[in-house]
């Protein structure tokens, strides 16, 4: 998603773009295809681990470098950040191949009120 | 005993200034947010204005203020939590270990300052949302001052701040400070912060004038504070660093704002209190078996604040210095730095040697100093028009007045 086309939108635009995503994502349930998911917080609430000079080196922000690849997603339960970080620092695919991986760290965004207030606005 | 109220407005101004960040940072540790504490601790100061008068000054000013801080801030969350059911969950969540309103608990009020330093310091948050928080949060600056320091517009700095306070709520980035197998990294970021305060105010990267004087000093502050409360080497070879550099500002530019080299400044300017105390720090960090590459800067500092004229500098040892520098901190500013001590020590035409290699690798093509280093060792070995590329290349990348000027006076000498 596009965070500056977002900024653009005044509300009653994104309250109907939410229903929109909110419909097909049921829909997607309804059929079957729905396997699982888990919606994220702003890229700018991410964090970057990367294995730098034989250590872990944590910066602010998603990744930096586009043609880096998305190996996979994991979710975790952690009491905070330095916990996460803790947490996947250990994680032996940090130090793999020329220079090491990466991990972006991203809190997971909780959807239950938008979805509660979108289900109201489609029953009035 | 009754109090004027001017008297008291008088005794809580200065426990505002003495004592507001100490409570800040217990009410941030106490309440789990830094928008919610900073409300509770000007509602706990507008009562103590209000109430002291009346029922006299408590014996420990701090702990009233830190439990009738958190009392506010639980009464403001009830009459919001009547509208919001999000407010009532986040009430239930205040901790409750200051029950004992005496709050002898010292030690833990000190550990809440280095909390909140490990907090705004955070690794997670951009490095300029690092130094901006340090400044707001720790140093209690407003965010005007901070804006004006970093020559951005009060409305982006303010924005910065937002940002980073909503990723520490929003990423959950505790208030804590890291258990000892992870302080050194955690550590690094802390004094990378607070170097980068003092160095924006000592070489303001752009702008009319070449020092800030109020960066510099906070940095300096925020040194003392944090030896305060970390006794770790480098901490106090960084606090011996910025000393060392500060002492010599006097001699640093000119009435009219021209740079000085090190080598032409009038040492009689330095300030002789400042080298003292950065010299005695040195000694104390040199006692650690742990010598890291703040206590090395550090000494390259003090081996040109115990000279007193740039002849009998120890340049053999200032090589070292920077070799051992190199060692712990592999960077190319570095080696360019010791290639400099090399022309100090053997000439002109070794420096030279060194630093042609340096620029062939590419890495600092783009830095002015380089160029600027390499025209000076070119000129004193009377290679004109080489003298004169390399200064026309540094006037193209330097950015600041004063240097700009410097580089310009320097042309001229050479003539066409």
């Amino acid at each position: 998603m596009d965070n500056e086309v977002w900024e653009t939108m005044s509300e009653p635009e994104r309250q109907i773009f939410m229903d929109e995503c909110f419909s097909y994502d049921k829909e997607l349930k309804n059929n079957g295809h729905y396997a699982g998911g888990e919606a994220l917080q702003d890229a700018q609430n991410a964090t970057t681990l990367q294995w730098r000079s034989g250590r872990v080196s944590v910066t602010d922000g998603p990744f930096a470098e586009t043609k880096e690849q998305i190996g996979g997603i994991m979710i975790l339960e952690a009491a905070d950040l330095n916990h996460a970080i803790r947490l996947l620092s250990k994680h032996p695919s940090l130090r793999l191949g020329r220079g090491g991986g990466s991990w972006e760290i991203r809190p997971a965004a909780d959807l239950a009120a938008m979805i509660k207030e979108s289900e109201q606005r489609k029953k009035g | 005993m009754k109090n004027s109220p001017d008297h008291i407005s008088q005794l809580v101004d200065e426990i505002y200034r003495k004592e507001s960040r100490r409570v800040f940072a217990t009410l941030i540790r106490l309440l789990g947010d830094f928008d919610l504490a900073e409300d509770a601790m000007h509602d706990a100061f507008k009562t103590a204005l209000e109430q002291w008068d009346d029922k006299g000054i408590p014996s420990n000013p701090r702990a009233w203020l830190i439990s009738t801080g958190r009392f506010k801030a639980i009464d403001r969350m009830r009459r919001q939590s009547k509208f919001d059911p999000l407010h009532a969950k986040q009430t239930r969540n205040i901790k409750a270990d200051i029950a004992d309103p005496s709050m002898q608990v010292d030690k833990k009020i000190e550990d809440d300052i280095l909390r909140l330093i490990f907090t705004c310091c955070h690794p997670a948050l951009s490095s300029d949302a690092r130094a901006a928080m340090t400044l707001r949060e720790v140093c209690n600056l407003t965010t005007e001052e901070i804006a004006r320091a970093f020559l951005v517009k009060p409305p982006t700095l303010a924005q910065r701040i937002v940002r980073a306070k909503a990723k520490i709520r929003e990423a959950k980035i505790p208030f804590q400070v890291p258990p000892e197998h992870e302080l050194p990294d955690r550590l690094e970021t802390v004094l990378q912060v607070i170097y980068l305060i003092f160095n924006e105010g000592y070489y303001a990267s752009s702008g009319k004038t070449v020092t800030r004087l109020d960066l510099s000093r906070e940095a300096i502050r925020l040194g003392r504070l944090l030896l305060d409360l970390l006794p770790d080497p480098e901490v106090v070879g960084l606090l011996a660093l910025m000393l060392l550099h500060e002492s010599r500002r006097p001699a640093r530019t000119t009435p009219t704002g021209d740079l000085v080299l090190l080598e032409e400044q009038d040492r009689s300017l330095w300030d002789p209190d400042m080298i003292e105390e950065g010299l005695s720090l040195l000694k104390q960090a040199f006692t650690s078996n742990r010598i890291g590459p703040y206590v090395l800067q550090a000494a390259i500092a003090a081996a040109h604040a115990e000279a007193k004229s740039p002849d009998t500098t120890d340049w053999s040892q200032i090589v070292g210095l920077y070799s051992l520098l190199l060692r712990v901190n592999p960077s190319p500013v570095i080696e360019l730095n010791r290639a400099v001590a090399i022309a100090m020590r053997d000439g002109p035409e070794a420096g030279l040697n060194e630093i042609n290699t340096i620029l062939d690798r590419g890495e600092l093509s783009d830095y002015h100093l380089a160029h600027s280093a390499q025209a000076e060792l070119c000129q004193k070995l009377g290679q004109t028009k080489e003298a004169r590329a390399s200064w026309e290349r540094a006037l193209a990348l330097a950015q600041q007045n004063p240097e700009r000027r410097f580089i310009k006076r320097k042309l001229n000498e050479l003539g066409r």
